[in-house]
């Protein structure tokens, strides 16, 4: 059925076609309207056999899950930002248990500075702790990734975390073809799970393991994931018979056909890059766009395959490690090792920093001219931040840094775009 | 593990002596232990110390729980020496499904537990979390907390040995004052932990008005079993703190373990009480009451005291902890016959 309707509501919604048992939340700007919605619809009776529970901290929310998971439940939660990494040591726990979580994040820079907006900050800094990491591009494949999530994670016995880009997506209103209750049951079954927590055959889950087995219970757990990257693609196509639509797999593909540069991106910044593809292809440039929805695991493979015939690759991310550069490119590399292909990275979209058509163009004019530098920070004013470096070199006592910028850019620093 | 059934029937190897769960007294006054049917939650072959309290409390707690519910017991454990002692991959002293997770979000996952079984309307599978003083009144409280004041259906088992044992004996907000410890040396103007500082976690834990908040000993068994019973009786969130000497890092001797934890509560360090919503309901008078020096003596983490006036002075200021809490818990009132 059609729906005009706010992403985070369409999460919510499919969330409860995926009949869960127990979901369990702590608030967080821009997940919010995920779990409130989860919280209405099991009030209301519309997600029926569903535990809320509210609990008084990200921690505790994770925590909940993996003792509702283990006891055989089918477990939900959500969160973004300073909330995934205030649970990150569960996060870690629930994947090496094996428990098949799903968790939304609602993608959102890490502070400080304290920022509620959207960047790919807080999934990337949890990127190795074992979680199936899938992004969503629009609000359609965001509700559609969760119903698969559960599928993925349940046959694989591993927890998912569904990515979508804070207020970007969880706030956007949007036309969604939301499933109705028969698809979903013919697409899932009832959950199954590997290990439970039962008086009648009772194990102990979470002893200590030493040197002589950890290695191989790591690789195993990696392998797991590993595995992931043809389960994925099958999901998808079961998923396309029931519901008629591609949504999910590794990655997505738009006019790579004779691409000469491909850009590689993450999340809902595709639908811009698309455009502004159009646009170069009507001026006869050979450019194509990769939309990564499988992040972790990372499809080298298919990625590399994928990446054939380029000569350029574009990696867009919003993600920076800090003393480092680009964490997505840094993949990208990897899956090109060996092959003689220019990697740009171009770090965008920080703490929510609009990423205009304008400052597209402009990148790829830049490319095209064989003029950027690696890494590349789009919309970086370099003015300020070179008068910052000056002034804190000329004084020992500088003060707080985003304090000193703001107060240098003025007025302007009030203007949220 | 899972070939074996839960319950199992237990082998004495000591019949007709006074060792196993004092048999020689009435039906009605034996210990969970003297049955020959007992359940039997935790099995020998773990890894603790020689005289270990918090093995022996944890024994009698989950075995108390375990019959209390048939055998429909699910345990969650939080880091420290109980879930370490007791899973030494790729053995397991369990007989109980057993979840450990992390350390300080026991509480939290045995909220999870419970939710499950509610959803899937198996509430006859009861719950009980379990942790160290420093998994409980430390890293865990935050968890602790939030799972009583949802008054989730869990049973909380504290095994207090006043610090953290596992990771070497370092100071917790349980370690008492001038207690040594590896964090709070028996050096300087103020050697040990010092005075002032700590919490009271069975006193929060009934400022939340939960159904039942209780103490117990390792040096008063039966009491114990009562409690953990009582505890299981009740639904909602349930609290047990339990007073387990640690030879370890107390530097006392393993055979002394049930002697000091009854000194403790016969100074009065250590008052045995029960609360329901967050009103007392009754406590242990003491028997023969002591004074602190006699608990504090036998345990080389306060040796310092007793070496010097400045000891003496703190010794005394320990007695006049003891004593407001005979005086707050009435620990001293006369009494016709002894309540077990
Ligand atoms: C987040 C985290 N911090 C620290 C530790 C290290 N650690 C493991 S057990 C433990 C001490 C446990 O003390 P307590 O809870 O009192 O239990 P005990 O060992 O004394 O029975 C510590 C500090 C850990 N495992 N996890
Ligand atoms: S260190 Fe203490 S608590 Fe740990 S096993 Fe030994 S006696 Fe028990
Ligand atoms: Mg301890």
């Amino acid at each position: 059925m059609l729906k005009q309707i706010e992403g985070s509501r369409a999460v919510a919604e499919a969330v409860g076609l995926c009949r869960p048992e127990v979901i369990c939340a702590y608030p967080i700007s821009p997940q919010t309207h995920i779990v409130e919605g989860c919280a209405e619809l099991i009030r209301a009776g519309t997600i029926q056999h569903c535990e809320f529970i509210n609990v008084e901290s990200e921690f505790a929310a994770l925590s909940v899950a993996i003792g509702a998971s283990a006891a055989g439940a089918r477990t939900y939660t959500a969160t973004a930002s300073q909330g995934l990494l205030f649970m990150a040591e569960a996060v870690y726990n629930a994947a090496g248990l094996g428990l098949p979580i799903v968790m939304t994040i609602g993608n959102r820079a890490i502070g400080a500075p304290i920022n509620i907006w959207n960047d790919h900050s807080d999934s990337m800094a949890l990127r190795d702790a074992g979680w199936i990491q899938l992004h969503a591009e629009t609000n359609q494949e965001a509700a559609d990734l969760h119903i698969q999530a559960f599928k993925l994670a349940e046959r694989l016995s591993t927890p998912v975390m569904v990515c979508m880009d804070g207020f970007i997506l969880t706030h956007a209103y949007e036309r969604i073809a939301m499933p109705d209750q028969a698809q979903v049951d013919a697409f899932l079954p009832s959950y199954q799970p590997r290990q439970v927590l039962d008086p009648a055959d009772p194990y102990s889950i979470g002893a200590m393991v030493g040197p002589e087995a950890f290695m191989e219970v790591r690789y195993l757990a990696h392998d797991k994931l590993l595995q992931a990257l043809s389960v994925i693609p099958e999901i998808q196509q079961e998923f396309k018979e029931i519901f008629g639509r591609e949504s999910g797999g590794l990655f997505h593909r738009y006019r790579l056909e004779d691409a000469e540069t491909v850009v590689v991106t993450m999340g809902s910044l595709a639908g811009t890059v698309k455009d502004m593809v159009d646009e170069r292809r009507a001026d006869g440039v050979r450019i194509g766009v990769i939309t990564l929805c499988s992040y972790r695991p990372f499809p080298l493979d298919a990625l590399r395959r994928a990446l054939q015939g380029a000569a350029k690759v574009i990696v867009l991310e919003k993600s920076l490690a800090l003393g480092f550069g680009g964490v997505l490119a840094t993949d990208v590399r990897m899956a090109l090792h060996g092959v003689d292909t220019l990697v740009h990275t171009v770090i965008a979209g920080l703490g929510g920093r609009p990423i205009t058509r304008k400052s597209l163009a402009r990148l790829f004019g830049r490319v095209e001219r064989g003029e950027l530098k690696d890494p590349h920070f789009l919309d970086l004013d370099l003015d300020l931040v070179r008068r910052e470096i000056d002034n804190q070199r000329n004084q020992i006592t500088a003060g707080p840094i985003a304090e000193n910028i703001l107060r240098d850019i003025g007025p302007r620093a009030t203007k949220v775009g | 593990m899972s070939d074996m059934t839960a319950e199992q029937k237990v082998k004495f190897y000591q019949k007709g002596t006074f060792t196993v769960g004092n048999r020689l007294v009435d039906q009605a006054r034996r210990s969970v232990q003297a049955s020959m049917e007992r359940s039997n939650a935790i099995t020998s072959g773990h890894r603790a110390c020689q005289g270990c309290g918090e093995a022996l409390g944890a024994r009698y707690a989950l075995d108390t729980a375990m019959r209390a519910t048939k055998g429909q017991l699910i345990a969650v454990n939080a880091t420290g020496c109980l879930e370490v002692f007791t899973t030494p991959y790729p053995e397991t002293s369990w007989q109980v499904p057993w979840l450990h997770s992390l350390f300080g979000n026991a509480p939290a996952v045995a909220s999870g537990v419970a939710a499950a079984m509610r959803v899937k309307g198996r509430q006859q599978v009861r719950v009980v979390a379990q942790g160290g003083d420093g998994g409980t009144t430390d890293i865990g409280f935050g968890c602790l907390s939030g799972m009583f004041e949802r008054n989730d259906d869990v049973l909380y088992i504290c095994y207090d040995n006043e610090a953290y044992m596992n990771t070497g004996v370092q100071r917790s907000s349980a370690t008492p004052p001038t207690a040594r410890t590896a964090t709070t040396p028996a050096i300087g103007p103020e050697p040990g932990n010092v005075f002032g500082t700590g919490k009271n976690l069975p006193l929060i834990a009934m400022a939340h008005n939960i159904p039942y908040v209780a103490t117990a000993s390792v040096a008063n068994l039966h009491d114990l079993e009562r409690k953990v019973e009582k505890a299981m009786a009740i639904r909602g969130a349930r609290y047990i703190h339990i007073f387990v000497p640690c030879p370890l890092g107390w530097g006392s001797a393993g055979h002394d373990t049930i002697r000091i934890a009854r000194l403790a509560s016969e100074c009065g360090l250590f008052p045995l009480f029960e609360a329901a919503h967050g009103e007392v309901t009754g406590s242990l008078p003491i028997r023969h009451k002591v004074p602190v020096e006699e608990y504090l003596r036998p345990q080389k983490r306060f040796a310092h005291l007793f070496k010097d006036d400045d000891g003496s002075a703190r010794i005394a200021r320990l007695q006049r902890m003891a004593d407001a809490n005979i005086k707050r818990f009435d620990l001293l009132r006369d009494v016709e016959e002894t309540p077990l």
